[in-house]
């Protein structure tokens, strides 16, 4: 036996254990009601925002960043091993019973409009990461895991998402043809509109010329944008036939708070990079440098090491476990939590990762992404020729 | 009939199965699969990526 082949049978993965962490989240909701129950302290309901925003950033810089990868003779039992998916596969009970009993909470009554609020948006924190849940399952061959993530994505109405980001996002990534990739100048919430509606518009064409090749219309069950969509309604139909209309608002807040936590992570995977065109009008293959990528363990483990973005897109059907570190990977300065809170204020996101995008490439802008309305100003304040593509 | 594999993930589009569920019937050729069709199984890849995997003679030829 090479020494090579000695290090991958002898090699333990150190993170098996934690991977638990993941059904932190979708626990979130129950552990809230939990809290307000024993304390009596309605401050609870709002668990979720709470442990987002001001538990997990500081740990992330604090715990910092594990850039260690399996070596490549272990990755095949890593990825055989059956434990890994079933700690994906228990999100989804966590995260139905979360939206059940908060739903029910809601409908009982006798809360303020800032409990609900409150409520609302902590279920919302764990069904916008079960879209986190649903992309690993939509990504892998096994046909449950993939009826599992349209599953997953029922409570966020985000069904089309199983298409367009395999089919879609994966194809176009990091060109200014994909609608989740966003631009060098835009903010998030110019990106938000055009991610939302983009993706579903091409999630339903996509589907309409797969079906079309069949000679059928898109106006069937086999379409999966629609039996995914039917999910949601016959999930929300179902909570709002049992306990009645008043937690429509409920519904609709934790959904749409749920898919905007999902594209603010887009906004950051691509921000401002780009493939270029090769000379048979093709854009070149996608490449680690096409991703923004972050090690930092504590973001890395409750969202299944989404932030090794390089090594998912080179390789989509790779097991969550096996994700590589690539050195040559642009690096973000911290995990995803604590950038998706820099996204939301566009002034300080700009300030912190404008300055990242023009480095890697040299301080070449016109090799970004650029925001076309904003094209004109970033030319002239990064000094570039404004050349023919302007 | 052959088969064509993709590069990135080991999908193999055989020819005397198709791909049903894309649309192309059993025994639809490699030459009638449109240039900008994508592995479906990884979405990394497209048709000119894919790799010659297999060359089969009809049968009786």
């Amino acid at each position: 036996m090479t020494t090579a082949m000695l290090e991958a049978v002898a090699w333990k993965d150190g993170k098996r254990h934690a991977w638990l962490m993941g059904l932190l989240i979708p626990s979130l909701p129950l552990l809230g009601w939990a809290l307000v129950a024993a304390t009596g302290l309605s401050v609870f309901w709002w668990t979720g925002p709470i442990f987002y925003f001001l538990i997990i950033p500081p740990l992330e810089l604090l715990i910092g960043e594990d850039r260690n990868n399996p070596p490549d003779g272990a990755v095949e039992r890593l990825e055989n091993d059956r434990y890994y998916r079933y700690c994906t596969f228990l999100y989804l009970p966590l995260q139905y019973a979360s939206l059940i009993g908060s739903a029910y909470v809601v409908a009982r009554g006798g809360l303020s409009w800032l409990d609900v609020l409150g409520i609302a948006l902590t279920t919302g924190l764990s069904s916008g990461v079960g879209i986190n849940a649903a992309h690993e399952l939509g990504h892998k061959k096994p046909a449950l895991e993939r009826w599992l993530a349209k599953v997953a994505l029922a409570p966020t109405a985000y069904g089309h998402f199983f298409v367009e980001h395999n089919r879609g996002h994966h194809v176009r990534v990091a060109t200014p043809e994909d609608p989740a990739s966003s631009r060098l100048g835009e903010s998030f919430w110019a990106f938000l509109p055009r991610t939302v509606v983009g993706s579903a518009r091409s999630a339903w064409n996509l589907e309409k010329e797969r079906l079309g090749r069949s000679g059928l219309g898109p106006w069937t069950l086999r379409n999966d944008v629609l039996n995914a969509w039917l999910m949601s309604v016959v999930l929300f139909g179902g909570l709002i036939l049992w306990l009645g209309p008043v937690i429509i608002p409920f519904l609709l807040i934790q959904a749409a708070y749920g898919f905007m936590l999902l594209e603010v992570v887009n906004y950051l995977e691509h921000y401002g990079l780009v493939r270029q065109k090769q000379a048979d009008g093709r854009y070149e293959r996608c490449q680690p440098q096409h991703s923004w990528n972050s090690n930092h363990v504590v973001t890395n483990l409750l969202l299944y090491h989404l932030q090794r973005h390089s090594d998912h897109h080179t390789n989509p059907t790779r097991r969550y476990q096996a994700l590589r570190h690539f050195e040559q990977s642009p690096q973000l300065p911290s995990g995803y939590a604590s950038m998706v809170a820099l996204a939301y204020i566009p002034p300080l996101w700009r300030w912190v990762m404008d300055r990242r995008v023009l480095a890697h490439y040299q301080g070449d802008v016109t090799r970004a992404n650029v925001y076309p309305p904003q094209r004109r100003k970033i030319l002239a304040r990064y000094g570039a020729g404004a050349g023919p593509r302007d | 009939m052959s088969a064509y594999r993709c590069p990135g993930c080991g999908y193999v589009y055989d020819e005397v199965k198709g791909e049903p569920r894309e649309g192309f019937r059993a025994g639809t050729p490699w030459r009638a699969i449109p240039v900008t069709w994508c592995c479906p199984d990884c979405g990394v890849r497209e048709k000119p990526d894919f790799e010659l995997v297999m060359e089969r003679t009809p049968r009786g030829a």
